[in-house]
């Protein structure tokens, strides 16, 4: 689809039990079972069932996601508590790995769990030790285990015995048992499995094992050759070697992406040995025609140019970084490059001759759309032979990726809040321009590679996206005003061409905002605001025509760059006074009744900054009827908000609102409380939580400015009121809240079947709570004699039901005797309904009984059950 | 085979194809754009051209200003409109065999080919095409006839007077063959020489070629056309569109293997994509319409309207035009309108499974059925009672000189409120506009063209792979206004070979075979023998018998039996023919072998030589020379018969003889 409005924000599952709520209005509190992450009782007596049943190769448990989960707990388990114990205590998980070692034919999903779950307890020395003495270990990781038999097919069970060595590998006797029943030249083999998950495991697995045998040397040792490395540490160090000087691509990748990890990872001291060891076949790799595994040796150098290891301005990575640089294919090299201009410490001539990497694509298409001579170009020197840049931009297949690449990587470093070397922002400029008028036929070629260009790029979706992106990021620069006269002509350019496409549109909408913004706030904007007026000008003629477009899309991106664009510009006289000369407004007004549904949803956002220019508009002589208008485009709104059948459209109305509410539209200034009462009453009735949600965040606002308002708001800087003051206060508030029909939407909302909107509701109210129910308003109500056993718990269910069946919408006329809300009823109501055992309640997730380890072992127990059932049925 | 071109115009071609022993008329569009230098003609007498200045020369002569009239700093002919024809010297038009029409804007010249030349032969059109070309014909006569115009304007065609005259008249090419609009009658005896034809049917021109329209999807009926004898295939295509609209879909399979591709009419706009223009096309006609104006579509009453039409019937809704009255006014509204729904095997795929359901194919019949879109055959009667304001009215003519779209430019030009939206791609609407002048109403210009552009045209190519491709010249390099856009031509290998107006092309292509049948009877007399597996030779005596292009050997007549008294004569004089014919010899000399041979005859001293043609062996003790090459064997020895016959006996040991 085009776009994703309101992306993810579908509604949440329903809180199972929204009648539970009601009962905690009661006073009940939610006394859910805590999550245990310990063996228990009831746990200990389960776990022997279950481990007949993980052991009955007869008994297969359909969903292995329960084996997942049972694995998820013995983590915790034995985080928390002694593996060993465990172990003993509970000899059926002993009984579990023999049986299952004993079984002729067991499934490839119980070896795999099984092998996982000895992993987890042998990751403890003294557990280690005891599974070492029944022979368990070697039975599963040695030569003879699953190694040997046909299950070893299995991705599964490479896979768990993988994962069974990793979770094993925490402390030196495992590293000796590895070493010693060849598990590691297991693990080299593993490496190149034809599973990828295996083979990234094993990867994972040997850089863990590096990492943990050589932890002990923090020092630099003297002698590299003969320093006392570990045997583990030394086998893998000679394997990663051989690697690299094998010819065979795959295996050298599988070494430099381990090299890569164990860089990324580790930042010790000894990683800066295994780097000499290392280099020189790495170099070798570099100066290779042509350079294979360049992907890979960009994430190495990048991985370590990132380490503090090797950040000393006269480390020789950084000369191997340069090696690269000139040697690597320039599609391939873009990623180091910016990489590099992102570090902080980094030798400057590495960094510039990256930015010359950088921009060496650009200067080719400059130079191939001008005369010699007349632009200086953007680089001083090339860096690398401009001779491959230039084939590779003369191809079609790899001319759009190769730009759309350096676009991005130089957008990315225009976002960097200090860039470490002077950006020729002005001939890049210039080069996205000449980029953008190469894709739509405008640039003159100047060269046979000017003509190869053209051809390629004319009509290209993709460098026209990314040209827009960075063209937008270099707003930020101050620039000359031809160079902004270039950029405003190949915007509108752009913006007019029917040929344009949707997602290009929005690109250009959004590089026309950034520029707009930026000389709106430069400081020598008055020095172009001819310029910008005029474009203006053209701009809302184009805008015009795109608002009547028969694309939505295109409809939909233009009210939404007006809208930003009146959000920014709103301040400046000339920019209204243009936008007010242009048939804009009253289109815009026009698509609040567009079929469209996000149309409608856009224009109602549109309308909604729009009206506080209108009012700015009509304090002005000659500006007819601005007040009459004003008042039928809130009417408008709130018509769509009460019968727009389409839940987008009464989302934005209520986020205008809110906005206006916020920012104090002068329409709603004139009278608050009938506004919001209004509104309340419309969202009430609707069955989209994202309405409701916003009804609540306007009645949170209102509700904080009206505390506010009258020094009620919990605000230190605030001048204390007297006890007097603040008790007229706030039974002045509390009178205003009732008569908005504030708590009946409220506990409407607190009773709501979505989850977010019950959150919220119990949020605002527990805020409430705090300013309205303090220690004297509660002795003056136990003094008035409304104490909740004075009136009962019949009681406060009938107030409820009572404002319940108020808060929906009735005729006109009904509404006073229907919030005949008594101010004292309600604070009783508030101090009567357990609203923090609420709010704990609703924070669980819905399915936390679910999530029991004792829930687990009963549903893995069911399922088996279940299919024990259907067996007989079957017969 | 020759080409000759006769018309200059890319998209109205009008070709002569010599192919065999047939002459072939590939279409024959008519260039209307001549009637961009004549003065509008205005259906109710229009005050403002009436009293337009005569044309005065620089040296204040006023003998043209009659004939010529001056508005803002344009000189246009104050006449009837003029058409410039194909070129008619080329070659003898009465020689054409027969016309191929490839779609109903390439045939608005056609009275003037049947009906003036001495055409005797045959039309060839699809039924649509047939169709709709009489409609489009039929406007043109009704908006010209309609209002006649007692001048006849010649004296600035002087040669002499046309150098003196302001440009665009002073460029005009041949005006003296400019003529005026046919007739009526003319039309009903040029289209009654037409024959209907369905795509793929295949059709045998004087058993010499075959020729077969294929869907070329630009427009209802639209054709390209294949050409092609036994052993040579000629393509043309004209006019075809890839874009999925009302028409049939393009059929590219059936180009394949083409010696020669003769391509024409590509889309004119080729920076316009369609899309794109429909999309101008709403906004522009929304923005005027919500702002109280008119909008004026000057079209021809079938083609792209019915896209147009069924674009406005999902539009309007969405942006409340709902209540706008839609104006169709021509001639033949009501007729384009219904026969666009009846050729249902003509649509494209989803138009024609609409048919079925039964649903018209086009939505207008809805537009028209709630009156959303009203149709007249002119602003007079019924109309004038129907007209509402703000309106959206399509009517003819695009070039704004006849029809009823001059009174509503008169009407509505005065206005900004008011647009007039132009859609057909063949008229410069700056020219289109100049008698108009000044103009208040917007003007906007959105060519919606879905003929091929030229990237398909280059995937097409790529596609069909023939061996040539012939084109007119505009196609072989960029348009003249961007110059730069080298993606704007045709770009093939080996280039394309460029045609222009009164050029012959000898198409760069050679026939190497002719299909000869065998009787059975000689067939069956013949004895093969093979030369090498698969391959058998056999020598045949036969009599060569041609009849209507179509060739076949039979048995050679035998002769008759002389009476038995004359046997004696006969073969003393026969004799000679009786001789055994010698054989025909085949194969090559191994040398080596063959040296090994002559000394085992007794060459001792046997030199060999190679040649660029072969070898030459060397006896140099005989004195002689054998030169040997692929396809033939010289002994040269000094007039010793006898070694000569030796060696030629030995040569021939290594050769088959059959």
């Amino acid at each position: 689809m085009w776009r994703e409005p309101w992306g993810g924000r579908l509604s949440s599952p329903p809180v199972p039990g929204a009648k539970a709520r009601t009962a905690g209005l009661r006073g009940a509190c939610g006394s859910a079972k805590k999550t245990r992450c310990i063996m228990d009782r009831e746990c200990s007596q389960l776990l022997p069932s279950v481990c007949a049943v993980l052991a009955d190769s007869r008994q297969l448990v359909a969903d292995d996601t329960f084996l997942e989960k049972f694995l998820d707990w013995f983590k915790t388990l034995t985080e928390t508590e002694s593996s060993l114990l465990l172990l003993q205590e509970n000899p059926c998980l002993t009984e579990l790995i023999t049986c299952v070692l004993k079984l002729k034919d067991p499934s490839s999903s119980t070896l795999s769990f099984i092998l996982r779950l000895t992993g987890i307890f042998a990751a403890s020395e003294s557990c280690f030790q005891y599974l070492q003495q029944r022979e368990l270990l070697i039975s599963l990781f040695g030569e003879v285990g699953p190694l040997s038999s046909a299950l070893w097919e299995e991705a599964s069970v490479r896979s768990g015995w993988v994962q069974g060595v990793h979770s094993m590998v925490q402390h030196q006797s495992a590293l000796h048992f590895l070493c010693s029943c060849g598990a590691i030249e297991v693990i080299f083999t593993l490496q190149g499995d034809p599973s990828l998950f295996v083979a990234s495991a094993a990867n994972q697995l040997l850089v863990h094992m590096l990492t943990f045998s050589l932890q002990s040397f923090q020092t630099k040792p003297e002698n590299i050759k003969d320093c006392d490395w570990p045997i583990c540490a030394q086998k893998l160090i000679v394997h990663i070697e051989e690697s690299l000087k094998s010819n065979s691509a795959s295996r050298i990748k599988q070494s430099l992406k381990l090299l890569t990890s164990v860089f990324g990872c580790c930042h010790d001291l000894w990683t800066e040995v295994l780097w000499s060891r290392l280099s020189e076949p790495i170099v070798y790799l570099l100066e290779e025609e042509p350079v294979h595994a360049g992907h890979s040796l960009v994430d190495l150098f990048l991985s370590m140019a990132r380490s503090p290891v090797f950040s000393c301005p006269e480390c020789s990575l950084w000369t191997s970084v340069t090696c690269a640089l000139e040697h690597l294919n320039p599609a391939q090299v873009g990623r180091l490059a910016v990489g590099v201009l992102k570090l902080q410490e980094c030798p400057q001539a590495v960094k510039i001759q990256a930015l010359s990497v950088l921009l060496q694509p650009m200067d080719c298409v400059l130079k191939a759309a001008s005369q010699p001579l007349e632009y200086p170009g953007l680089l001083n020197r090339s860096v690398n032979d401009s001779a491959t840049v230039e084939t590779l931009l003369s191809c079609r297949s790899s001319c759009a990726s190769l730009l759309c690449q350096t676009l991005t990587h130089l957008e990315e470093l225009q976002y960097l809040t200090c860039l470490p070397v002077d950006l020729p922002h002005i001939p890049l400029l210039q080069s996205v321009v000449t980029i953008l008028q190469f894709c739509i036929g405008l640039a003159t070629p100047a060269s046979c590679l000017g003509n190869k260009i053209s051809r390629i790029l004319i009509g290209c979706f993709r460098v026209q996206r990314s040209a827009l992106d960075i063209l937008g990021a270099l707003s930020h620069w101050e620039s000359p005003s031809v160079f902004i006269g270039s950029v405003f002509d190949i915007l509108l350019a752009y913006l007019k061409s029917p040929d344009t496409s949707p997602t290009v549109l929005k690109k250009s909408f959004q590089a026309t905002l950034k520029w707009l913004v930026s000389l709106s706030e430069a400081p020598s904007s008055k020095d172009h605001w001819q310029q910008t007026e005029q474009f203006l000008q053209d701009l809302f003629l184009v805008l015009q025509k795109r608002l009547c477009s028969p694309y939505w899309e295109v409809r939909d991106s233009a009210l939404e760059f007006l809208t930003l664009l009146v959000k920014h510009l709103r301040e400046k006289e000339g920019f209204r006074q243009v936008l007010f000369s242009s048939e804009v407004p009253k289109l815009t007004e026009d698509l609040l009744e567009d079929p469209e549904s996000y149309v409608r949803a856009s224009a109602v956002t549109a309308m909604g900054q729009l009206s506080f220019l209108t009012h700015l508009i009509s304090k002005k002589p000659g500006v007819e009827n601005g007040n009459v208008k004003e008042k039928s485009i809130v009417a408008q709104l709130k018509e769509i908000l009460s019968t727009d059948s389409e839940g987008f459209p009464r989302r934005a109305v209520i986020s205008v609102f809110i906005d206006w509410l916020r920012e104090g539209h002068p329409d709603v200034l004139k009278d608050t409380e009938q506004f919001v009462s209004s509104v309340l009453q419309a969202v009430n009735s609707d069955l989209d939580w994202e309405v409701k949600a916003g009804g609540l965040e306007l009645a949170e606002v209102f509700s904080a400015q009206l505390l506010g308002r009258l020094g009620l708001a919990a605000c230190p800087y605030a001048a204390v009121l007297s006890s007097a003051t603040r008790s007229t206060h706030l039974s002045e508030s509390l009178q205003i809240f009732c008569q908005v029909k504030l708590f009946e939407f409220l506990f409407g909302a607190l009773c709501d079947c979505d989850r977010p909107v019950a959150q919220k509701a119990c949020d605002i109210l527990i805020a409430l709570k705090a300013e309205l129910c303090d220690e004297s308003s509660l002795k003056e109500g136990t003094s008035a004699g409304l104490s909740t056993e004075a009136r009962g718990i019949a009681w406060l269910e009938e107030t409820l039901r009572r404002w319940s069946s108020c808060a929906k919408p009735c005729p006109r006329g009904d509404a006073d005797e229907a919030g005949s809300q008594d101010p004292n009823g309600v604070l009783l109501v508030l101090r009567t309904v357990d609203l923090e055992g609420l709010h704990r309640s609703l924070n669980r997730s819905s399915d936390h009984i679910e999530k029991s380890p004792q829930s687990l072992l009963q549903d893995i127990l069911a399922t088996v059950g279940t299919l024990e059932e259907n067996e007989a049925d079957c017969y | 085979m020759k080409l000759y071109c006769l018309s200059g115009h890319p998209t109205l071609p009008c070709n002569v194809l010599k192919f065999k022993s047939t002459t072939i008329m590939l279409d024959c569009g008519l260039d209307m754009t001549s009637t961009l230098n004549f003065l509008p003609l205005p259906l109710v007498q229009s005050p403002r051209l009436s009293k337009l200045p005569g044309w005065v020369l620089k040296d204040g002569n006023t003998f043209l200003d009659k004939e010529l009239k001056e508005c803002s700093g344009h000189v246009f002919v104050d006449s009837v409109p003029e058409f410039c024809l194909p070129e008619t010297e080329l070659l003898d038009l009465s020689t054409v065999d027969v016309i191929l029409i490839s779609n109903y804007h390439c045939m608005m010249a056609l009275p003037y080919i049947t009906e003036y030349t001495g055409f005797t032969g045959t039309v060839y059109a699809t039924e649509p095409t047939v169709q709709i070309g009489r409609l489009l014909m039929e406007e043109l006569v009704n908006f010209i006839e309609r209002v006649p115009k007692a001048q006849s304007a010649s004296l600035w065609k002087n040669k002499e007077v046309q150098r003196l005259l302001p440009a665009p008249l002073k460029d005009a090419v041949e005006v003296s063959t400019w003529r005026r609009c046919y007739t009526m009658p003319e039309v009903n005896s040029a289209l009654s020489k037409i024959q209907l034809v369905g795509y793929s049917q295949k059709i045998e021109l004087f058993g010499a070629v075959q020729v077969t329209p294929l869907s070329s999807g630009y427009a209802l009926g639209s054709s390209n056309w294949i050409i092609q004898s036994h052993y040579e295939k000629v393509s043309y295509v004209s006019g075809s569109s890839l874009l999925t609209t009302h028409p049939q879909a393009m059929d590219q399979a059936s180009l394949k293997n083409s010696d020669v591709l003769i391509l024409t009419g590509l889309t004119q706009i080729p920076t316009a994509n369609p899309d794109g223009m429909v999309g101008e096309f709403c906004s522009n006609l929304a923005m005027t319409v919500r702002n109280g104006g008119n909008v004026l579509v000057p079209c021809y009453p079938s083609g792209v309207i019915y896209d147009l039409l069924e674009c406005l019937y999902q539009y309007i809704d969405s942006a409340g035009l709902s209540n706008v009255p839609f104006y169709f006014i021509s001639p033949v509204a009501n007729s384009s309108l219904e026969f666009s729904q009846i050729f249902a095997e003509w649509l494209c795929h989803n138009k024609q499974t609409k048919v079925y359901l039964p649903e018209p194919p086009f939505p207008h019949a809805e537009l028209i059925q709630t009156n959303k879109l009203k149709h007249y055959p002119s602003i007079h009667g019924d109309f004038s009672n129907d007209f509402k304001q703000p309106c959206v009215v399509f009517t003819g003519h695009p070039s704004l000189r006849f029809g009823d779209v001059v009174h509503f430019m008169e009407l509505w030009g005065k206005s900004s409120l008011n647009t007039v939206i132009f859609t057909e791609p063949d008229f410069s609407y700056l020219e289109a506009l100049a008698p108009y002048q000044p103009l208040a109403m917007k003007c906007v210009y959105c060519p919606i063209d879905t003929r091929l552009n030229f990237i398909q045209v280059s995937k097409l190519l790529k596609e069909v792979q023939p061996l040539h491709v012939v084109c007119p010249e505009q196609y072989t390099q960029p348009p003249p206004t961007q110059s730069h856009r080298t993606d704007l031509m045709i770009d093939c290998q080996p280039p394309a070979m460029s045609y222009r107006r009164a050029e012959v092309l000898t198409l760069p292509f050679k026939r190497r075979y002719e299909k000869i049948e065998i009787m059975p009877e000689l067939a069956d007399s013949l004895v093969p023998l093979e030369i090498k597996p698969g391959i058998s030779l056999a020598t045949v005596s036969a009599v060569l018998h041609t009849k209507d292009n179509k060739h076949v050997l039979q048995p050679p007549p035998k002769p008759a039996q002389p009476p038995a008294s004359k046997k004696r004569k006969r073969v003393s004089d026969d004799a000679p023919e009786c001789k055994p014919l010698k054989p025909l010899l085949s194969g090559s000399i191994p040398m080596d072998q063959f040296v090994q041979t002559l000394e085992k005859h007794g060459f001792s001293d046997v030199k060999v030589e190679d040649t660029a043609k072969g070898h030459i062996v060397l006896l140099q003790e005989a004195e002689t020379l054998i030169q040997i090459e692929e396809d033939s064997t010289h002994i040269i020895c000094d007039n010793d018969e006898t070694l000569r016959v030796k060696l030629r006996d030995l040569v021939l040991k290594f050769l088959q003889k059959f």
